[in-house]
């Protein structure tokens, strides 16, 4: 089946319902998701959404910009992170008149709460700036945004999974899509195209992130030649169920949670004495895997606790009703009665495909534009987050950039022309399709797939080395050798799920060679990129972003400017 | 470490002309989930097994299945929840009552669909205030519960009335009226309360209970529907008595 669209969005989670509407006002918008649009893995951000609205206690935007700052250890883009901390008040009220149902203050204005890194007068303490809906902020901004993106008439497509995106002269002209359901191959021509579709915290054994978060289309996209900016930083959270990785926001310590190793110490009043457990992440995570490391993690093994015992109970019961349930359904315990065994989780990556502040995509690092191409929310990289996203920066990110995107989007359709996309990508995408489908290698999809993501874990999450990425880099090329002799079962068109797998393995590969050869080359210790062989920041040389391109003779690397514009590289204390 | 037996119903659209049964036998530890057992069945015995997952701990609804005769999430059901002893074997169907795709896909559309027909969203046409509309915690606590459903869809299927009247708006949808006809900030009940006072709306619910005995997210959505009758009613009545009036 061929379409044809003004607007083409790939992903329903925040960012891409955000741009839906704002291009819904210009022309036609379809919005494609693998998923359910209200099943996307926006929903299951817990905390906050970080804005100096200053309901609780004096906040500004200024503070926020610094600690943004502060928090992406420098690497953040300061043009960026300014126009997101301002424009932070505006879009909270905008998300609130849409209907998002955030939890009140007495005076019934919005409620906020601490978060890790968000500080008041530069640093001197925890300030209340994050706004909530209890611990489900990000399923109330989801289908907020989802109901309004109805309202306006927007086309979902639901279950539709992107095989390619169709980049010809540098124009980019839209995707090709499998329907799921069927199994028929559809074409969406489009005179924009936004990719929105999310993270890929699958590359990692333990993680927060969904199953289908598996980074399709950015691994499409850096095969057709587009750059991947900072994959070496990637964010584990320092609090997942132990053994699960399943998230307990960092809300839990922002309404009183203490981390205690074994001994009983409160131990980040050692690794950051000002702020103590309301550090940002990388600096919490890899103060958890040093107690552990030196013998200090509970009962001897790799795990410390969170401890809620001391918070009053109602304030666990209304302010984080749904961490509570998973510690009750999946460890058997109650939060308010005894500690929560946790360990850091893959959550979030800040690298992804290279955008300016407008969502087009940069086709290198000199700033070159892929004409009809967007990319905003987790799978882009604007970059606000740098080395180290702050807790609450995403959700406000998705929605901000996905705005501006939408706005960009709807300025560009006016004046360009309709999109055909030729036959010989579709007949491409078709031969690959069905040599996959009837491949019989006696290699399992599931087994590669464990395999890959334990090294991964092993040699590539919280703390990294020259040894250890180097010989990933070699055990990724035999795995990657490997999934050519992936067999498969089901030889079914309709709802072939084995088939999809294989394809997301392929992905997850693809990019935890980005990662880890970006890793390598980092020669230095930034934010969540934490190399043990250089322990140190080095703002002489690694004051840049890597930009990886895949080209015929494997990777390459070429690096860009951090912009700053307001604020100097600093020690990084809290 | 023990090893379970789960009874899977299958249907391979493009084979079978009925559903057949199929047994697999999995090493899992008691503490696991339904839904690890369904995932290291497809990758090391039956690649062809066919289920929906996503965030695998009940937040995105994905994996609503009927597990032991009872809808629920198999993401948010642990082994040991629904197999005393590792004799008892795990059943697992797709969910009723909707039309089955493959395995234990069915198709969600029917079920999106009553959705569309509440008008499910904020509605307020006046102009917006410079800040954010003010609300109480009391009146967002009215719709607490509401706001938590994450439309998986184990209400609609497991209800008798819907089984019934396809053409029924079910639990979910119900809620979801709910849940703004009774936020403060929403000015469209009249209109939203005409498309649920219906026949196949709001009346066609006989307080069975089966939705609240299913939902992962506990809501009480029988509680709500009643709300929305008793609200309805008195609507109804006060329209009549200012006709009377004139």
């Amino acid at each position: 089946m061929i379409h044809y669209f003004d607007t083409l969005i790939i992903g329903s989670g925040l960012a891409g319902l955000r741009a839906a509407i704002e291009a819904s006002r210009h022309g036609s918008v379809a919005v494609l998701t693998k998923l359910y649009p209200t099943r996307s893995h926006s929903g299951a951000a817990q905390g906050g959404i970080s804005a100096a609205l200053g309901n609780e206690e004096p906040d500004s935007p200024e503070w926020h910009f610094y600690d943004t700052t502060k928090g992406s250890d420098f690497l953040g883009d300061q043009d960026a992170i300014g126009i997101m901390c301002e424009d932070a008040i505006r879009t909270i009220v905008e998300l609130e008149h849409m209907g998002v149902p955030f939890s009140r203050t007495p005076e019934g204005k919005i409620a906020q709460r601490r978060f890790g890194g968000h500080t008041r007068d530069f640093g001197a303490a925890p300030v209340r700036r994050a706004c909530y809906s209890a611990d489900r902020t990000g399923h109330a901004i989801l289908f907020a945004l989802y109901e309004q993106s109805e309202l306006q008439g927007v086309a979902s497509f639901p279950e539709f999974q992107v095989l390619d995106i169709v980049i010809e002269n540098g124009r980019c002209s839209g995707a090709l899509v499998l329907d799921i359901q069927s199994g028929d191959l559809h074409t969406f021509n489009a005179k924009a195209t936004l990719v929105a579709s999310g993270g890929y915290g699958r590359v990692f054994k333990t993680t927060s992130n969904a199953l289908a978060s598996t980074g399709d289309c950015l691994s499409i996209l850096f095969d057709g030649g587009i750059p991947l900016e900072d994959m070496e930083c990637f964010q584990f959270h320092p609090t997942g169920l132990y053994g699960l990785g399943i998230l307990i926001t960092e809300g839990a310590r922002g309404e009183g949670g203490i981390l205690v190793n074994g001994k009983g110490e409160r131990f980040m009043e050692r690794y950051a004495p000002t702020i103590k457990d309301l550090a940002p992440r990388d600096m919490v995570s890899r103060a958890i895997m040093t107690e552990i490391r030196e013998g200090r993690g509970v009962d001897g093994k790799d795990f410390v606790h969170l401890d809620l015992r001391h918070v009053d109970k109602k304030i666990i019961e209304e302010r984080l009703p749904e961490i509570s349930t998973f510690c009750k359904i999946y460890m058997g315990i109650d939060p308010s009665e005894n500690p929560i065994p946790v360990l850091p989780t893959a959550h979030y990556a800040m690298g992804g495909i290279p955008t300016d502040v407008d969502g087009r995509v940069l086709g290198d690092e000199k700033g070159a534009t892929i004409e009809g191409l967007y990319a905003a929310g987790e799978c882009a990289c604007v970059s606000v987050h740098g080395a180290n996203r702050l807790g609450c920066n995403s959700l406000l990110d998705t929605v901000v950039f996905g705005r501006r995107a939408g706005m960009a989007i709807g300025g560009y359709i006016k004046d360009a022309d309709r999109r055909e996309i030729a036959k010989g990508p579709s007949d491409r995408v078709k031969a690959d399709m069905n040599a996959l489908v009837n491949s019989t290698g006696d290699e399992k999809a599931g087994a590669l797939r464990s395999e890959f993501r334990k090294m991964m874990m092993d040699r590539c999450s919280v703390f990294r080395n020259e040894e250890g990425l180097a010989g990933l880099v070699q055990d990724l090329k035999t795995i990657k050798e490997r999934t050519k002799y992936v067999g498969i079962k089901d030889r079914g068109a309709q709802f072939n799920t084995e088939l999809l797998e294989a394809l997301e393995l392929n992905h997850l590969i693809n990019l935890g060679e980005a990662i880890a050869l970006s890793a390598l080359q980092r020669k230095e210790s930034r934010g969540a990129h934490s190399r043990e062989d250089f322990p140190e920041r080095d703002d002489e040389n690694w004051l840049k972003h890597t930009f990886a391109f895949k080209t015929g003779r494997g990777i390459e690397f070429r690096y860009k400017p951090v912009t700053i514009t307001r604020f100097k590289p600093e020690e990084r204390k809290y | 470490m023990n090893n379970y037996t789960f009874r899977i119903k299958r249907f391979d659209p493009e084979n079978d002309t009925v559903p057949r049964w199929e047994e697999f036998h999995v090493e899992m530890a008691p503490t696991e989930r339904v839904l690890d057992g369904l995932i290291k069945i497809k990758d090391s015995v039956d690649g062809s097994l066919t289920f929906r997952r996503s965030c695998a701990h009940g937040v995105c609804g994905s994996c609503a299945m009927k597990i032991n005769g009872k809808n629920g999430l198999a993401c948010q059901t642990l082994i040991k929840d629904v197999s005393f002893s590792p004799d008892t074997v795990i059943t697992l169907e797709p969910l009723p009552a909707l039309p089955l795709i493959k395995d234990l896909v069915v198709d969600m559309a029917p079920f999106f669909e009553k959705n569309d027909k509440v008008l499910p969203y904020l509605i307020n046409n006046e102009p917006p205030p410079e800040r954010e509309r003010l609300q109480s915690p009391e009146d967002q606590h009215t719709i607490l519960q509401s706001i938590t459903c994450i439309m998986c869809g184990c209400c609609t299927s497991s209800c008798p009335s819907y089984w019934a009247d396809k053409e029924y708006l079910g639990p979910s949808a119900l809620l979801k009226a709910y849940r703004f006809i009774f936020d403060t900030r929403d000015r469209s009940t009249e209109a939203r309360l005409e498309r649920v006072a219906q026949v196949h709306g709001l009346w066609r619910c006989h307080s069975i209970y089966n939705c609240v005995e299913v939902c992962p997210k506990e809501i009480d959505i029988t509680g709500h529907i009643a709300k929305l009758k008793s609200l309805s009613v008195k609507k109804a009545l006060s329209g009549r008595k200012s006709l009377k009036k004139k």
